[in-house]
């Protein structure tokens, strides 16, 4: 597989916007990711974006979206209906033909315009389950009870709620952050028990960039590229009742796949707090020698479709920055952490 | 664009109707899949991801629902990825999935695309009412119809190019098993006496609404060297976007189809398109697209693409056969539209096209289109190895 | 025993978007609201977009100054419709337009009232009709159609661009 590396990495601040559209919270963004390189939107290969119709509300999202990039004279580009990770996955394979040294991958989303727990409902089948309405922070619940009923403690919940929160601290992106005590966590009320309130994500609205490139070019364009040694993904099957709940056959197997071995630190994409622990197993980290979500992860904010994008960036953020040599990170989509994606990251 | 060569395997497809009541969505995706990997020759075991791209999550109402068929598609703890693209979804996702070969990730990867429009309303999901946005007159006919005014000015095109365009593709439609609409007693005069919808576009010169969907099976070279069954190479694909309400954008004659096609056609060694394609199938969902998309493809020059159609050049025995499957005017499952495109000129170099077979294919161009006339995806696909 | 089979189920779905149209997009409604067409100007190519969106399209760049366009325009091409759509119940047939309004480079979908349908052309000038000044929102619906103005129809290489 040719060498390709993450040159750059932005994200918008993560908050419920009610001012700016899609394409204006992109736009910052995509000027922020591109000014360290040198280049411009126009100078990339391939271009390739994730994002969700029925989160924005309306077809075609990602049509207007594109005006952010300035797509003229015309460009090489594709579009998921995923979340942005699986579009660097796209450009990665974009990447390895050899024609092209640079690509673009932006996601957005905004979840404040409609009930997104109702709207990740839609996921479901929609036969049998969907017209049900059990809405997102319901199914967690579910999950999180099979965890639990596997032999995990609920103190285990607070402690990666504890850690995000303080993690956020120093990062000026997140929307939840401080110091918390684990005890006084576990003294809130129940929200959908077993979950409190803190172990579910906020609502956030935001957009991510990332700018790939391989070989050489890649060491042109960053002095300390973060370099994708493996990168997978994998998915269960969607039916509740037929997988082990407390426990993630694709990331263990996507995990495999990209050979994450021992790594420095791992951004797990975990809206839930028992999900955190489930991907870190499955993942086969060890926090004594890993730090785990150091941004705060999908906890202390989450823009669906782009929240596993922005740890793929956050990871290859702070090897370029020098905090770790080798790095993991993660994504999820769908239900229950159905589906799942594992990039294994190197600087040096 | 370089890379592992990589070929079509197998094809299939559904009839497509217009309503399936039969199948659920799984069931329809399901069904193309089954014949593709039967075509191949290949079992769901001999996959190794799975690439499946449809139109608007609205039309069904069911978000990503991907997640929800992976387990029909055979995708369970295998990597499954979603393409939207718009109208040229099912163009773009049968290049993913090439692209996926071609990087030698993987040896075989399933590729599906589909619509149930029946199971909800398309013309709805269009039409959620956004308050602060520009309501939509008339549909997509609506915002069709003016460009195709415009292209009928520019080239001043005699009026009945659109109705010969019609008849070519039902008549061919009448060939094709698969087709939506079988129409025996389709005449010139039928098409003309059609209620004017959207003046210039007559009824009969729409795509009706179907539910369908496409699959194929895309393999290495290896994999396509180990096959008994005839494959089709893919000697070259190419995308390109540009923006939708871009100021001073011709969406007669697009930048980004010219640009597209100049690409494909480059990647595939073509230096003469007229001379060196034997057939294409593209996407043409009112009757007018035909010329217009000829000039834009680079077979005929621009303002004489109608001249063509009127020569007969673009029937089943003509020098260069267009939408020998129907095309879209004669089955229109919205995300499997481009797909189908793509399959059907696969098909046509494996010689495995049927009644509608062009003899002699060697070598042709498949091509989708979507939104405003801003996405394009293409490839050609040749009976020999590149 | 075999029991009919079952093709198909009706599971309603409902959902509520609080939409934002967004900065640009929003003087473009503030001025709607005062009976006035504001368009932007892209700072890189001197477009002006009606309405704006987020950036210009073309350049990828955030637009300049607000740029106030005339009601009157040139209809650039239209279609002739003669079905009806579920969210606009018009007496049939009339005329979508296709308007490129003076002072803005591109054009917005219109309807055209106040001439026989086949007496309609390209290159035809017009005028929009306002709703009651009561009745004015922040919404395009503002302008209900475009009729015709006593002028000589513009040059086919004028408005050629914009077909
Ligand atoms: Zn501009």
């Amino acid at each position: 597989m040719r060498d390709v590396a993450v040159v750059s990495f932005a994200q918008s601040a993560t908050r419920r916007d009610q001012t700016r559209n899609e394409v204006e919270i992109l736009m910052p963004v995509l000027r922020e990711a591109m000014a360290p390189t040198g280049l411009t939107t126009h100078d990339m290969g391939f271009t390739c974006s994730g994002s969700s119709d029925y989160l924005a509300g309306q077809a075609f999202a990602f049509v207007s979206a594109l005006d952010a990039v300035g797509p003229w004279p015309p460009i090489q580009e594709s579009h998921v209906e995923m979340d942005g990770a699986w579009a660097l996955y796209e450009a990665w394979v974009r990447l390895q033909h050899g024609d092209i040294d640079t690509a673009l991958v932006y996601a957005f989303g905004k979840s404040s315009p409609g009930d997104v727990g109702r709207v990740l409902a839609l996921q479901l089948d929609p036969y049998v389950v969907g017209p049900l309405w059990p809405d997102a922070v319901s199914i967690a619940a579910l999950q999180a009870r099979a965890f639990l009923e596997a032999g995990h403690d609920e103190k285990d919940l607070a402690r990666v709620v504890a850690r995000s929160r303080r993690n956020a601290a120093g990062n000026p992106h997140a929307q939840l952050s401080g110091e918390v005590d684990e005890a006084t966590l576990l003294d809130e009320p129940l929200y959908a028990d077993p979950l409190r309130m803190h172990d579910c994500p906020p609502i956030s609205d935001g957009a991510a960039v990332v700018v790939l490139a391989a070989g050489d070019r890649a060491r042109e364009l960053c002095e300390r590229p973060a370099w994708i040694r493996g990168i997978d993904h994998r998915i269960d099957v969607q039916a509740l009742g037929s997988r082990d709940l407390a426990t993630s056959a694709s990331t263990k197997l996507a995990g495999q796949k990209a050979g994450v071995g021992r790594v420095d630190l791992a951004e797990i994409h975990a809206p839930f707090s028992h999900q955190e622990l489930i991907v870190a197993e499955a993942l086969g980290l060890n926090e004594s020698t890993t730090s785990i979500n150091p941004s705060g992860g999908a906890l202390a904010s989450n823009p669906v479709m782009v929240a596993g994008l922005v740890r793929i960036g956050e990871a290859a953020r702070r090897l370029s920055a020098g905090e770790g040599e080798r790095a993991v990170a993660h994504a999820t989509s769908g239900p229950a952490l159905q589906q799942n994606l594992v990039c294994v990251l190197e600087a040096s | 664009m370089a890379g592992n060569l990589a070929a079509v395997l197998g094809t299939g497809q559904t009839k497509h109707v217009a309503k399936r009541e039969d199948v659920s969505i799984a069931g329809l995706v399901r069904e193309a899949a089954d014949r593709a990997l039967e075509d191949a020759g290949l079992t769901y075991a001999d996959i190794d991801a799975v690439v499946i791209g449809k139109a608007p999550d609205m039309f069904e109402g069911v978000m990503m629902p991907e997640l929800y068929l992976a387990e029909a598609l055979g995708a369970i703890g295998k990597p499954l990825i979603r393409v939207h693209t718009a109208g040229s979804v099912g163009g773009s996702t049968a290049i993913v999935a090439t692209h996926l070969v071609q990087a030698g990730v993987h040896e075989r990867v399933l590729t599906v695309a589909f619509e149930k429009q029946s199971e909800s309303n398309a013309m709805w999901a269009l039409s959620i009412k956004i308050p602060f946005s520009q309501p939509l007159v008339a549909g997509a006919g609506g915002y069709f119809a003016p460009i195709i005014r415009g292209y009928i000015r520019k080239a001043d095109a005699p009026l009945d190019t659109g109705f010969q365009v019609v008849l070519k593709d039902r008549l061919n439609a009448l060939k094709n098993p698969y087709a939506h609409l079988h129409q025996p007693d389709i005449s010139m005069e039928q098409i003309v006496s059609s209620p004017l919808l959207w003046d210039p576009i007559r009824y009969a010169e729409t795509c009706p609404s179907s539910d369908g969907a496409a699959a194929m099976v895309i393999g290495s070279e290896q994999a396509a060297d180990a096959s008994s069954r005839p494959v089709a190479w893919i000697h070259g694909t190419a995308v390109r976007s540009e923006p939708t309400m871009g100021a001073g954008r011709d969406r007669v004659n697009p930048h980004a189809g010219r640009d597209c096609a100049k690409a494909v056609y480059a990647a595939a060694g073509i230096t003469d398109p007229f001379r060196e394609i034997d057939c294409a199938e593209i996407y043409v969902p009112f009757s007018w697209f035909e010329p217009m998309w000829l000039e834009n493809l680079g077979f005929a020059e621009e303002g004489t693409g109608w001249k063509l159609v009127q020569d007969g050049v673009t029937a089943l025995d003509g020098d260069l056969p267009i939408n020998m499957s129907g095309g879209v005017l004669s089955s229109n499952p919205i995300g499997a539209s481009g797909m189908l495109r793509f399959l059907e000129v696969a098909n046509q170099v494996r010689g495995t096209a049927g009644e509608h077979q062009v003899d002699g294919a060697r070598k042709a161009l498949g091509h989708a289109y979507g939104g405003g006339s801003q996405f394009f995806a293409m490839w050609v696909v040749g009976k020999d190895k590149p | 025993m075999t029991a009919e089979p079952i093709t198909g189920i009706v599971t309603p779905i409902r959902l509520d978007y609080t939409y934002t149209p967004g900065t640009a997009p929003s003087g473009f409604l503030r001025g709607m609201k005062e009976g006035r067409i504001l368009g932007r100007r892209c700072p890189q190519c001197s477009k002006v977009y009606v309405p704006p969106r987020g950036s210009c399209p073309m350049c990828g760049v955030e637009f300049a100054d607000e740029v106030e366009v005339a009601d009157t325009g040139t209809l650039v091409t239209f279609a002739v419709v003669n079905v009806n759509f579920a969210n606009r119940v018009i007496d049939l047939p009339y005329v979508s337009g296709e308007v490129r309004f003076d002072g803005s480079d591109t054009t917005s979908m219109v309807l055209v009232q106040g001439i026989p349908v086949d007496e309609v052309r390209m290159g035809m000038r017009v005028k929009a009709h306002w709703l009651p000044r009561e009745e004015w929102d922040f919404t395009f619906a503002n302008i209900d159609y475009v009729e015709p103005i006593d002028e000589p129809d513009a040059d086919y290489d004028s408005y050629r661009e914009f077909v």
